[in-house]
């Protein structure tokens, strides 16, 4: 397969699975967080939601499964390309100067740095129920209740929302920037696509983060 | 008017270099900033000091040899412009000017400030070019291309080869300068036979030579003093999943469109 080691092996082949898997984890990331607001509706509209998403069985663990996959192609050519662009410039200029680039596109490999250690603690704390005694504790159906204990400490709290932070950042290039990797880069199509990052950037930032923020104050018990 | 300068000075490819102080007196805001190192090269050969070393040839923003990055951007603070054209009324009297080499691992530098950009003409001898039978020469007009074709092909083809995208790009990538010349030639009837060759050699070679990839932050468009547009890099990253997506059937990899 000739067509698979270019992808994996070119430079414009390796960017354009970048930007693929970023689609789809940022697809992943705005279902998510649309699930979440559904804690706004209560407990048992909550709960059934949650509950939905269990039984759909053998779906579930293929969507896992996709999940999984598209995340470490991600992080795997993530950190292969950033190895290759810190070797390609092997002495840095002593004046250091950043003409237009913007802060969010040249900590791109630090924002996801911080999302795999974040993705690693989330799974352990509300997947796998292993960081905190209180949650594994918990009836095992109560979603609801699981996330209002787990946000009820300002730590726990604090350290999502700073996560949630540089996902947005993360989001702020990356989803403006994927149209490039695929080459839609064109006239009419960039004035949507430059500001489609910082859109999605805030959107997913308050969206996770409201809720963190309303348990912490007590509006959502 | 008078400037400090920081410059790399480096003996030769094997020395190790360094940031060397270097006062300019006297220095007319009117001269360019080539004719401002040639009077300090002056004053340094006055003092039996060896001269800063750096490429330049035609002096008027064409050629692409005069590769500086002063303070920290290629051809310095004017936009659009080469070394060779930039004025020193564009420096304040008594401004510190940082003067440094491209740097990129795929330009190693050869003494001071100059740098072997040998890398580019493997780049454009992988596939940057169009073959031509021999015999006697055809009509210019009897290849009709369309004005929108023409005129996107010349936007690209104003590249010089400078490196200026290499040396602007935060990972040593020359995605600006293969893409403009993938995307002139590309666009032209002259150059669809061998358009999938092309973008995938040219791409390949530029791996070899040890450039960075482009993460689409774009300070090569804001650095090349050509104002060649990123949209170009759009065109060649279109042009080389058709040709990977060609090279699967190879019947209609033949012949371009
Ligand atoms: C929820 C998880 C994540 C989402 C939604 C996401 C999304 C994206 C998107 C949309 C892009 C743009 C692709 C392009 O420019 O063509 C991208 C690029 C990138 N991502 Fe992620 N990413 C995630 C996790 C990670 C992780 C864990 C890492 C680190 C190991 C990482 C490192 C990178 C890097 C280095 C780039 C390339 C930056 C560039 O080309 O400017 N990402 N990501
Ligand atoms: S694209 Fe611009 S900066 Fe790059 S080599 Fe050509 S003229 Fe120089
Ligand atoms: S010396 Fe020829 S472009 Fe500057």
């Amino acid at each position: 397969m000739k067509l698979c080691h270019r992808l994996f092996q070119s430079s414009v082949g390796a960017k354009m699975l970048m930007a693929i898997t970023g689609l789809m984890l940022t697809g992943f990331v705005l279902v998510h967080m649309s699930g979440n607001l559904i804690l706004y509706a209560g407990p048992e509209k909550f709960n059934a939601y949650a509950h939905g998403i269990k039984s759909l069985g053998a779906l579930l663990w293929l969507m896992r499964g996709g999940l999984l996959a598209t995340f470490v192609l991600h992080v795997y050519l993530a950190i292969k390309l950033t190895i290759e662009n810190k070797a390609a410039r092997p002495v840095p200029y002593a004046y250091e100067a950043t003409i237009q680039a913007t802060a969010a596109s040249r900590f791109m490999i630090h924002t996801g740095l911080m999302m795999l250690v974040f993705v690693i603690y989330h799974l352990a704390h509300y997947t796998f129920k292993i960081v905190s005694p209180e949650i594994s504790a918990l009836a095992p159906g109560d979603a609801y209740a699981m996330v209002v204990t787990g946000f009820s400490s300002p730590a726990v709290s604090g350290f999502y929302i700073l996560a949630m932070a540089a996902l947005s950042a993360h989001l702020r290039h990356g989803v403006s920037s994927l149209f490039q990797s695929l080459g839609l880069y064109h006239g009419n199509l960039n004035p949507i696509t430059e500001k489609l990052g910082p859109i999605v950037a805030s959107i997913v930032f308050f969206g996770f983060s409201s809720i963190p923020l309303a348990v912490l104050m007590g509006a959502i018990k | 008017m008078d400037i400090t300068l920081h410059v790399w000075r480096q003996k030769n490819a094997k020395s190790q270099g360094k940031m060397e102080v270097i006062e300019g007196k006297n220095i007319s805001e009117d001269s360019s900033f080539l004719e401002m190192l040639d009077t300090v090269n002056e004053t340094l050969q006055e003092s039996g000091v060896e001269p800063i070393a750096f490429d330049h040839d035609c002096r008027e923003g064409i050629c692409g040899m005069c590769s500086l990055v002063i303070n920290g951007e290629p051809h310095g603070p004017e936009y659009g412009t080469t070394t060779c054209q930039l004025h020193m009324r564009s420096f304040k009297n008594g401004q510190h000017i940082f003067i440094e080499p491209w740097r990129a691992k795929a330009f190693p530098i050869l003494r001071d400030l100059i740098v072997d950009r040998g890398a580019f003409d493997r780049i454009q001898q992988a596939g940057g070019f169009v073959s031509v039978n021999v015999g006697s020469p055809q009509d210019a007009n009897c290849i009709p291309v369309p004005k929108q074709d023409a005129d996107k092909a010349f936007d690209a083809a104003v590249c010089i080869g400078c490196g200026a995208c290499v040396a602007a790009c935060k990972n040593a990538s020359p995605m600006l300068f293969v893409a403009a010349k993938v995307s002139q030639l590309s666009l032209l009837p002259q150059g669809k036979p061998e358009r999938e060759k092309r973008v995938l050699a040219m791409v390949d070679q530029m791996k070899a030579e040890g450039f960075g990839n482009c993460t689409n932050q774009y300070e090569c468009e804001a650095a090349c003093p050509k104002e060649i547009s990123v949209e170009h890099i759009a065109r060649m990253n279109r042009e080389y999943f058709r040709a990977a997506a060609l090279e699967e059937s190879p019947k209609e990899g033949h012949g371009g469109e």
